[in-house]
């Protein structure tokens, strides 16, 4: 399949996202999370904390946003029909609590052709409001060839 | 955690409305994960679980491994081979591989049927002085 390096280093505008508390139960409770730290105000508080801690997983649900700009980006060409997700790598700074607002900004950092599949590599930085890198992200993709 | 020791391992059966309910706690609805036609069309046995709420079961184990808590997780890095389905079980299991500076290196696979689903999975914990 051909695909378009040209994007390598292609970056996307900035995508904020408010963390709410029913949010963080949610998808705590989903993944079967079972702290009370995620899932208990009054816990999280005893523990420090200003509100419920986001499970280190939820980094994918705040960089979603940001992730899908390069994933639906048409220069990119991503055919979602073949689509796999092979790999996913996330380094954590600082928690996340409810109430955070976290700004990610995502770039393009490998688009390649391999054997007949191609290859999409997005990285995400996501800040918290304090300026704090919270979690940076690597999502690996490949597109199986025809 | 010092090098060679096992961590407990983790099992869970994700029911099967699992992947309606991480598609919405997530928002990824793509729909091999809650169609069960399409995903059949698609050629999948039935709707699969999202590679990333398994990822989220190798975290919990890490994490439960880790007398610290969540904040003390600095990394994960895994690699999706092959599909895991509902209402099958999932088990996480890990080894600790190195401990230097403070931080321990842990290496992971998350297994349904036999078959690692999740593999060379890598993490790094805080595990103090």
């Amino acid at each position: 399949m051909a695909v378009n390096a040209d994007v390598v280093g292609k970056a996307y505008p900035p995508a904020i996202y408010a963390v709410g508390r029913e949010k963080v139960r949610e998808y705590a409770r989903a993944v079967g999370e079972t702290d009370p730290l995620y899932l208990d105000v009054d816990a999280a508080r005893a523990a420090g904390y200003a509100d419920v801690v986001a499970p280190p997983m939820f980094a994918v649900v705040y960089a979603m946003p940001a992730v899908a700009q390069g994933m639906f980006d048409p220069e990119v060409g991503i055919d979602f029909a073949r689509l796999v997700h092979a790999g996913q790598e996330l380094v954590w700074g600082p928690l996340v609590v409810a109430g955070d607002e976290i700004s990610t900004a995502v770039t393009v950092k490998d688009v390649s052709e391999r054997r007949g599949s191609g290859f999409f590599v997005f990285e995400s930085v996501s800040h918290n409001q304090r300026d704090e890198v919270v979690c940076t992200a690597t999502w690996s993709n490949v597109v199986r060839g025809a | 955690m010092q090098p060679g020791d096992e961590i407990t391992p983790l099992s869970v059966t994700p029911d099967r409305y699992l992947t309606v309910r991480y598609a919405g706690a997530s928002g990824d609805f793509n729909p091999i994960h809650v169609d069960e036609e399409f995903a059949q069309q698609v050629g999948l046995p039935g709707r699969i679980l999202h590679g990333l709420y398994s990822m989220a079961q190798v975290a919990r184990a890490v994490t439960a491994a880790s007398p610290g808590g969540p904040e003390t997780l600095r990394s994960l890095k895994v690699q999706f081979r092959g599909m895991g389905l509902p209402e099958r079980e999932l088990t996480v299991t890990g080894t600790v591989s190195d401990v230097a500076d403070g931080v321990a290196t842990v290496d992971l696979v998350c297994r349904q049927d036999g078959k690692a689903i999740i593999r060379n999975a890598e993490a790094t914990v805080r595990i103090g002085d």
